[in-house]
């Protein structure tokens, strides 16, 4: 474990290095949240007989795009699918097959303190932007929606980085993965409710997303923040989260045994 | 090339006339360069053809998203400001036909630039005999980027059907006319963010922050309230007008030409600041490796 916990370090050592790409990754992306809230303000004033869109009003809607991004800053995969492709690529990871370190806790190491500095970095601006809006935030409903948001947020972390690091594995077979990487992530975008919240969705469509893992990489902490998602349905939700974790961990884990036995170990 | 031999009547052609043969000359060296430069990325792209059409299939699964997004929400309403659906999706293809061309053209050697900074390449381009800007800014031409450029014009067509627009000629020129400057406009703002790396190794950051900023570009002008984001983004960064004033062209929403001309301006005036900003940054350039 605490050779785990010095990975951790080395990480964020390494991710400060990168603090003014973070900030500057942060403060962009807010650009385009912004233009996405004025455009939400537009159809709602737009919309005056209509107070609502699928159950939120305007301060509902900006809130859940407000947590979305708080969401997404400390759970998004950001470098590390790429650096995991490269490492197989260019041969790397020969030396984990020696020593008696594993690859996957390594990555998830390095993961959690790539979020962490990456999480610093960001908070400045999206601190200021938060207390700009700070009208429409709210905080959760009860002290049960906050521990379970707590909870979910962990396994969206998990969920992410397991299913950006089997995509990542795909490098043992082929030798360009960027463009399945910009696939996937087209997916996550939509259809985990970065580009807008999944329930104003028609239902049909909503409940077959609901058999994929998409809505819990992002929207489902999201919901359970806003009140959205509560009693039954909440736990069933962590249930359904907690599974797809334990799923795609064990296809990480087949995906490498598999891996490693095509492996060959190129420039090492 | 030899300049034309002077006429009596004219007496002392000479230097006017050499010069503009010199300009020619130049223009025809730089064109044929850009040539070969056109044939060699085709040549690379086509060494790993699968990844060519995957690319193709990546851009195009984006483009659809974000008409996703266009039909998600006039599911709940009818309108958008002064916009109809039909109109923002012509909007989002108009936006999507200016940052592709932009991709095929300029964006892989803007992102490219702080490599050459950092590796020390740049040497070699500022010593070939070909303008080291143009040879920088055009090296690399990303042929898929036109194929998406086009299903993002087909997109369009079907939108004007829709809205049962018929563009007359004139139109269709002052539309081409504008996507270039919205294309220059993106180009000279991406690569003077570029050329930062000639302070900072963490330059690409900033070239893929701007990145983030086509999305701004595809949102109607009229949702934005009168304040300090409109400001910025229609004087400093002119992402409200690349595609929002060609789109309101062809639907015929356009509140005065003197918005088209205010594309154009500052598309001029733009590109001139980043040509001020490339030579300032030039002068710093201390090679990295040698």
């Amino acid at each position: 474990m605490t050779k785990y916990l010095q990975v951790f370090r080395i990480g964020v050592q390494n991710a400060l290095a990168y603090r003014a790409n973070f900030l500057f990754r942060a403060t962009f992306g807010l650009v385009p949240l912004l233009a996405t809230l004025y455009l939400w303000r537009a159809i709602y004033a737009s919309n005056p007989e209509r107070p609502e869109v699928a159950g939120y009003t305007l301060s509902g809607m900006i809130a859940y795009y407000l947590v979305m991004t708080v969401v997404d800053a400390l759970t998004g995969v950001t470098e590390d699918d790429w650096q995991i492709a490269a490492d197989i690529r260019e041969g790397r990871i020969s030396q984990f097959l020696l020593k008696p370190m594993d690859y996957l806790t390594y990555r998830l190491s390095l993961f959690a303190a790539g979020r962490v500095v990456y999480t610093a970095a960001a908070l400045l601006p999206v601190g200021v932007f938060m207390v700009w809006q700070h009208r429409h935030l709210a905080p959760p409903p009860d002290g049960v929606a906050l521990a379970a948001f707590g909870v979910s947020v962990v396994l969206t972390a998990l969920l992410q980085f397991l299913i950006s690091y089997t995509m990542a594995l795909l490098a043992f077979w082929l030798l360009e993965i960027s463009t399945f990487i910009f696939i996937l992530f087209a997916f996550e975008y939509i259809a985990g409710g970065h580009l807008f919240p999944l329930d104003i969705l028609p239902p049909g469509l909503l409940a077959v997303l609901q058999f994929t893992p998409f809505p819990y990489q992002l929207y489902f902490p999201v919901g359970i923040y806003l009140g959205r998602i509560q009693g039954a349905a909440l736990v069933q939700g962590l249930a359904i989260q907690a599974a797809w974790v334990a799923l795609v961990y064990g296809l990480a884990r087949g995906v490498w045994v598999r891996g490693i036995k095509h492996y060959s170990a190129a420039g090492g | 090339m030899t300049p034309p031999s002077p006429s009596p009547a004219d007496p002392d052609p000479a230097p006017r006339a050499s010069r503009k043969a010199g300009v020619w000359h130049r223009l025809r060296h730089h064109a044929g360069v850009y040539a070969v430069l056109c044939r060699n990325s085709l040549v690379r792209e086509m060494s790993f053809k699968t990844n060519f059409l995957l690319w193709i299939g990546v851009e195009l699964l984006w483009f659809a998203l974000q008409l996703a997004f266009v039909a998600v929400i006039y599911q709940h309403t009818e309108s958008i400001a002064t916009w109809s659906r039909w109109e923002v999706v012509l909007l989002v293809g108009a936006s999507q036909f200016i940052q592709q061309l932009f991709t095929a053209v300029f964006l892989t050697n803007c992102v490219q630039l702080s490599d050459h900074v950092r590796t020390g390449r740049l040497d070699f381009f500022l010593l070939l005999p070909v303008n080291p800007r143009f040879l920088i800014s055009l090296r690399q031409l990303d042929w898929g980027a036109f194929v998406n450029a086009a299903s993002a014009l087909v997109v369009m067509g079907y939108a004007a059907a829709r809205l049962g627009l018929r563009p007359d000629a004139l139109q269709l020129a002052g539309f081409g006319l504008l996507c270039v400057a919205g294309v220059l406009i993106h180009y000279a703002l991406m690569f003077m963010l570029a050329t930062v790396s000639f302070w900072t190794v963490q330059a690409q950051g900033l070239v893929w922050g701007y990145y983030n900023l086509f999305n701004v570009a595809r949102v109607p002008d009229a949702a934005f309230p009168s304040g300090p984001f409109k400001v910025v983004f229609t004087w400093v960064l002119p992402m409200l007008l690349v595609a929002n004033v060609p789109a309101k062209l062809l639907a015929e929403k356009l509140s005065s030409p003197w918005e088209m001309l205010l594309l154009l301006s500052l598309a001029g005036a733009v590109l001139g600041i980043s040509g001020l900003v490339w030579r300032l940054s030039v002068r710093r350039y201390t090679s990295a490796s040698s």
